[in-house]
This record gives C-alpha cells, structure tokens and sequence, in this order.
C-alpha cells in the first residue's frame, strides 16, 4: 500500500522576540497560521484538519489551550489534534500532520507549533518538584552540561568548539529576518568571554527564551500541483523515543536519534548523508550539541563531529552548512523549535530562505529532540516529490 | 473522510485493559497504576513491547502537577531498544486516532495505546478551570460542574428534559455498573443533594484515579491476535468554538459532524458507549447521535460510574470493543469528548465481523 506523497506548500513563522506583550497567545498562533496559509495562497476553507504542538503547558500556566485556540486557527468543524513530545514536539507535530496527508486521512493540514515564554517563567515550568527528579538540576543546561563534558573527554575536542558553534549560528541568524537575537556586534571574542553558566556551557552558547510560532500547510500530490510556489516534498521522516534513564542510556549518542536517522535514511533512500544531504538544520539548544549530533545522525564518525565544526564546513557557505538560520541558539519558542527547524528544511529546498539560502539546496534534513535526549523526530525534505 | 473512504486499511481493536478506578490511589505512582493495565493486554495478545509497531499516548500533566509527566510512563513501558512512539495533551481517545492515523499510512501494523490519570491529588473541578480561556474566563475560575449546569440548566429551559428524567439516566448507569467490576460507583445511589442546580450528586462524574491500554492491528494481523476483532469501520472527531456564549448547549454539531464521518447513521448500532460525564450531556448526545430507545448506552456505567480524567474517553472505546469481542455487540458506537460542555468530541463505530 503505498503512501500519499506529502508535500509543503505554505511555511509561516512570527518575528520572534523575548515578549510579544502585544499579542494573546491567540493573536501569536493566528499570526504565523495566516502567514502559512498566505505562502500557500489558500483560505482557512481549503484547511482539512488542524494539528498543534507546544512543550508542557505550564509554560503558559494554560491546560490544553488548543481547546481555547480553536477559534484562532479556524478548526472549528474541523478535526484538531494536540500533540506534546517534550522539546522535539514542533517536529512530532509536523509528522503527525504529515501521516493524515499520508494515509490518505485527509489532503490539507495545517500544523503548527508556538510557545509564548513570556506568558510564565519556563525556569519553573521545568522545574520538577522533588521526589519525582533530583534537586538542584538548574534548568535544562544544568542537565545537559555533563554530557557536553562526557562528549568532550571521549573525544579529545578541544574547548573552543562550543565557542565557534555560537558565533556561526548567531551570524546566520543576522540574515534570518524572523531570529529573535540579532546581535549585530558578535565577535568570537565575545562569545568566549561571556559568563560560564554551566560548565563548559557559556551564556553566549545557549539558546535565549521567546515568544513565536512557527505554521506549515502539508498536502497532497493534487494540492501540491495547485501550489503558487515550488513545494518541498517530504522524502522520509520518523519518531523514536527511549527511557529517560537506564544504566545502559548513552546520553552523548542517544541511541534513538542514531535509530531515527537510520529510519528516515531508509525511507528517503539515502546511503551516505554526509554527500547525499545539502543542508542541515539540528535542534542545537546549546552550542556543542552540533558536532555531537553530526556524528549522532552519521554526519561524521563517532568522535569526528568537532572536526567539521573545527573546519568551518558548517559555516553557511561551507560543504554541509547546518543552522542557516542561527537554530537554537538564536530563536528558542521551545514547543515552536522543533517545527522551526523542520520548517527551515522546507523553505532551503523550495528556494525561499532568503539571504540565508544555501545555493542548489536539493535535500535538507530538519530534526529535533527532546526530554532527556529521549525524544527524537526528524524529517528529511527534497526539492523533487519522492520516486517511491 | 478516510474511515469510509475506499482503499482505508482495516484496523480493530484487538485488547482492551483497565485498572479498577478508584477515588485515591495514594499508594500508587502514575506509572503503577498504568503497568498491570498495559501488562493486561500484552498479556492478552502475545505481544511484547518490541513487537509493537507505533505506541502512542494521552494525558495531562496538569493533572499530574508537574511538567513531561509522561515521560516517566514511557519508562515504565520499557522503550528498549527505542520505539517508535508519540504522546497527546488529550485523552487516551485521541492517542487512538493518531495510532489508527499511523496504521492508515501503512508504516506499520501494530499499535499500543495507553492513557492515565489522577484526579485525586487536586481538586478536579478547580484544575478544569485552567482549560478556560486564560485572560477572558479562567481568572473567574468557573469550575467543570457549574459549566455542566449551565448546560443542564439550558435543556431544562429548552424542554428537552427534567430533573427526574436527569436522574433517570444516573439511576440506568449505576445500575449498569453493577455488572462491571472495574467501575467507582456500583449500584443505585441517592440522587443526592444539589451541588450546583440543577445538577444533584447522582448528576455528576464520582473523582477517581485509572489508567486504560488497547492494542490496535490491521488487517489479517488483527485476525492473528483476535477472535473477534472490533474493527474500526469509521472514526472522526471535530471541536467547536471554545466560547460558551457562541455555542447552543443544547446541541453538540460537532458530534453530529463526527458521527456522519464515522457513517454511524448508514445502519443502527445496538450499542453506544457515550463518554456522558454529566446526565445531562447524555441528553445532548443521544439527540445528536440519533440514538432510540433500543440501543444499549452506557452497559458499562458509562463516566456517572467512573471517571478518570484523560482516560475515560479510551474506555469508552475499549468497553464497545470488549462488547464485540464478548459477542454481545455486532454494531457498536463509542464516543470522547473533551473541553467544557461537549466542546470537542471523537465518534468511531466498531463492528465485529458478520456470524
């Protein structure tokens, strides 16, 4: 039986920025929906169902706002689905949109993703009253930062890594008119002498808290012929998940992220990601997770990712740019981030990213995690609908 | 429209588990009161979490108090080696869908569900409020029975029932739920005392703990696991506008929309399941839902009898399909909804195969 071929038609996104105290959440998601369905040239009439993601809903003190967001995002008569996967829920979203396209459940779906930090204080949403975590993890930096030190102890990488990743990512964010930081008076310099938060993780290096929402408008084969513009079609995209913690987790190199690349490899048929790949967008919410994810996802050989980083090919213009867009670490609506990246994806291969467009981008890989580097969903997008 | 749609894959619920739901389970972590229930249906069809091909998930953590609260259930599945897995804000009902979702796209051919939840730890009535429109209504902290009467309070008004006739249908559930041993409330009680009017005690949903799995297959594979597969011949929800002053509450559209989608109207069912929290919003449903006098609703005790929130609307599945398996269905409606006052809301018709 084979699958409706998915394609995107319609990608919007808000400016995103620390507060959006004009806006209710309503006024947020509406926003980067019409934005979706104007990049599609489509009305709320021509959506199907609505499916929407965001991380844990006390980060706006809201139970279950998609009830409440029914009316902004024009589902009412319509089927609305909420999905919640921790911080890869924008990508799980998106696939989720993806798989009622695909099983032929219905043919256009908008999907989108928000968060509105600045509605609470997401240091507290995370914060997990005690027995139920260990006290005194400091927010997800104080979680991640010992892994960053296993990484950087089993592979010998030297400590200015971090660094380059953070000054990449916030110069590309300068060309990504949608980035919530914009600092245009970045040096190297800088970044290595920012505040150490948690050891070796610098201020510089992490991702800020904002207020955004990212839309996509998914279709199928015959929506993607009426499209205005150049779709991107969805070659393969997967969600793996693994335990929290067990003697056996490896939290450098999760297991579940290497499966889920592998699956969406097999499915987008590709052998070798490394030359196969054009452009890259990872969920790196604090700097050294690019090079660990590139040799997680099979970009580099175990031990190998810093080289690349090391080696500028990362860089924007360089063989295998990753985070054209300044990623993360320049634009972090938390639920909003994983569909970000997804989105980003998309827009490389339609053509449509602008000054931070990677020239003759074919094939782009949008990804996201989340949990305790638990929660894995990528998806791999191509300027050409899939041939199988 | 896929469910009636040409060329949409066969898929049946194969096992159905629940936990015994009950007012407190202080003893119990969420994760406890989960694992015997997806044990239960492993058990049931042989299966093993590695030979699952999609698991997906609901539940609150609002209910929970604390942030990723499901993340602690997926450990106690034992996601190992990793899984392919999703998890809904919503109840367990909606975890089925986009499980069946999975299973149209032909990715796989198994699928877990599962959803929980505790009501005991707060107070279910106050947290309810926290779904409300954040600037507009829930600083006024309208509380999830005061909304049902309103809604009651309108069909009273509209004529299109009583407060006999209200407690009427708690005295069918709690009766019903005499044959089921899982139920809170079992047997006739007093219709009790007004708690907001016009709704009484006998009115309103007991406050409990449970937890419920299903395991879904397609085609040949139910068949494998299955003597009497409950196949899924339509499913469909659909949400209404969340203001309660733009919705006619004596109505529910969007359960009529879903029912049509379903094709619950091609030919009667002899059984529905309603996830019916108040009495009242029976009423509601058996107009929207077309249902006459000699359809079997709520065998089970329905939500008058238990109702854990996140998970009764997947009982409500699982109960119609437990009634195919058994054979005491052949056509079987089963009905969720979420959202004050009927907002939003999932139909699916279930049938076994012909005998």
């Amino acid at each position: 039986m084979a699958k409706e071929p998915v394609a995107v038609v319609g990608i919007g996104q808000t400016k995103h920025v620390a507060a959006r105290r004009d806006v209710s959440i309503a006024g947020l998601v509406r926003e980067a929906a019409q934005r979706a369905l104007a990049d599609a040239e489509l009305t709320w009439a021509d959506i199907d169902a609505v499916v929407i993601g965001k991380a844990p809903d006390f980060f706006e003190g809201v139970m279950m706002p998609e009830l409440y967001l029914a009316d902004a995002l024009g589902a009412v008569g319509k089927p609305m689905l909420r999905v919640h996967t921790a911080g890869s829920v924008g990508g799980s979203t998106a696939l989720v949109a993806a798989n009622l396209v695909a099983g032929r459940v219905h043919g256009t779906v908008l999907t989108l993703a928000f968060e509105k930090q600045s509605e609470s204080n997401a240091m507290w949403g995370l914060s997990l009253p005690v027995p139920f975590q260990q006290p005194l993890l400091a927010g997800a930096g104080g979680f991640f930062a010992p892994h960053i030190r296993a990484y950087m102890r089993r592979t010998g990488a030297p400590d200015a890594i971090g660094s380059l990743v953070a000054y990449k990512d916030r110069r590309n964010a300068l060309k990504n008119p949608y980035a919530h930081l914009h600092e245009h008076d970045i040096t190297l310099a800088k970044v290595q002498s920012a505040p150490m938060l948690w050891d070796p993780v610098r201020y510089s290096e992490t991702c800020p808290s904002s207020d955004g929402a990212c839309a996509m408008v998914l279709t199928d084969r015959a929506g993607a012929a009426r499209a205005p513009r150049p779709p991107a079609w969805m070659h393969g995209g997967a969600m793996r998940s693994e335990p929290t913690m067990f003697a056996g987790k490896d939290f450098v190199s999760p297991r579940a992220g290497k499966d889920c690349a592998a699956d969406v490899y097999r499915q987008a048929g590709i052998a070798d990601p490394r030359r196969e790949i054009d452009a890259v967008e990872l969920y790196v919410p604090f700097s050294w997770y690019e090079p660990m994810w590139l040799e997680n996802l099979g970009f580099a050989a175990e031990g190998e990712g810093w080289k690349l980083t090391e080696s500028g090919v990362t860089e924007l213009d360089g063989d295998l740019p990753v985070n054209m867009s300044g990623g993360v670490l320049s634009t972090n609506p938390i639920g909003a981030s994983g569909m970000i990246r997804f989105a980003e994806a998309a827009l490389q291969v339609r053509g449509q990213a602008g000054e931070h467009q990677v020239a003759g981008a074919r094939k782009a890989l949008g990804h996201a995690y989340g949990g305790g580097s638990q929660f894995f969903a990528m998806w791999v997008v191509g300027a050409e609908p899939p041939t199988t | 429209m896929a469910p009636a749609a040409p060329g949409a894959r066969d898929v049946a619920i194969v096992a159905f588990g629940q936990s015994d739901h009950r007012r407190s389970t202080d003893e119990l972590s969420e994760v406890e009161m989960l694992m015997p229930v997806l044990h239960d249906v492993l058990a049931a069809t042989g299966l093993k979490t590695g030979d699952i091909g999609f698991t997906c998930s609901g539940s609150s953590d609002y209910l929970a108090g604390r942030a990723f609260s499901f993340t602690m259930a997926l450990d106690g599945v034992g996601a190992w080696p990793p899984i392919s897995e999703s998890h809904v804000e919503m109840d367990g009902a909606w975890a089925l869908y986009e499980a069946w979702v999975k299973l149209q796209t032909g990715d796989c051919d198994t699928a877990l569900v599962y959803s929980y939840g505790k009501s005991s730890p707060g107070s279910v009535r106050d947290v309810l409020t926290r779904q409300l429109d954040p600037y507009y209504v829930a600083p006024l902290w309208p509380d999830a029975v005061a909304l049902a009467a309103l809604q009651a309070r309108a069909l009273i008004d509209a004529g299109d029932t009583d407060e006999p006739a209200l407690a009427g249908v708690a005295t069918r559930s709690r009766t019903a739920a005499r044959a089921n041993p899982h139920a809170q409330l079992r047997g006739s009680v007093p219709h009790g005392d007004y708690v907001v009017r016009p709704l009484r005690t006998g009115d309103c949903p007991p406050v409990g703990d449970g937890a419920a799995a299903v395991v879904l297959a397609a085609g040949e594979r139910a068949r494998r696991l299955c003597e009497r597969p409950a196949w899924i011949r339509g499913i469909d929800h659909r949400i209404e506008a969340h203001g309660l002053g733009v919705r006619d509450l004596t109505d529910s559209p969007s359960t009529r929309l879903a029912a049509e989608r379903a094709g619950v109207f091609e030919r009667p069912v002899d059984t529905a399941e309603l996830h019916a929290p108040f009495t009242s919003q029976e009423v509601v449903l058996r107009k929207a839902l077309r249902l006459g006098e000699q359809v079997t609703v709520n065998p089970s005790g329905g939500a008058l009898a238990a109702n854990p929130v996140m998970a009764a609307g997947l009982i409500r599945l699982g109960e119609a399909a437990a009634r195919i398996h058994s054979g005491a269905s052949e056509r079987a409606l089963a009905h969720a909804t979420s959202g004050p006052c009927l907002q939003q809301n999932l139909v699916a018709v279930l049938e076994g195969d012909p005998r």
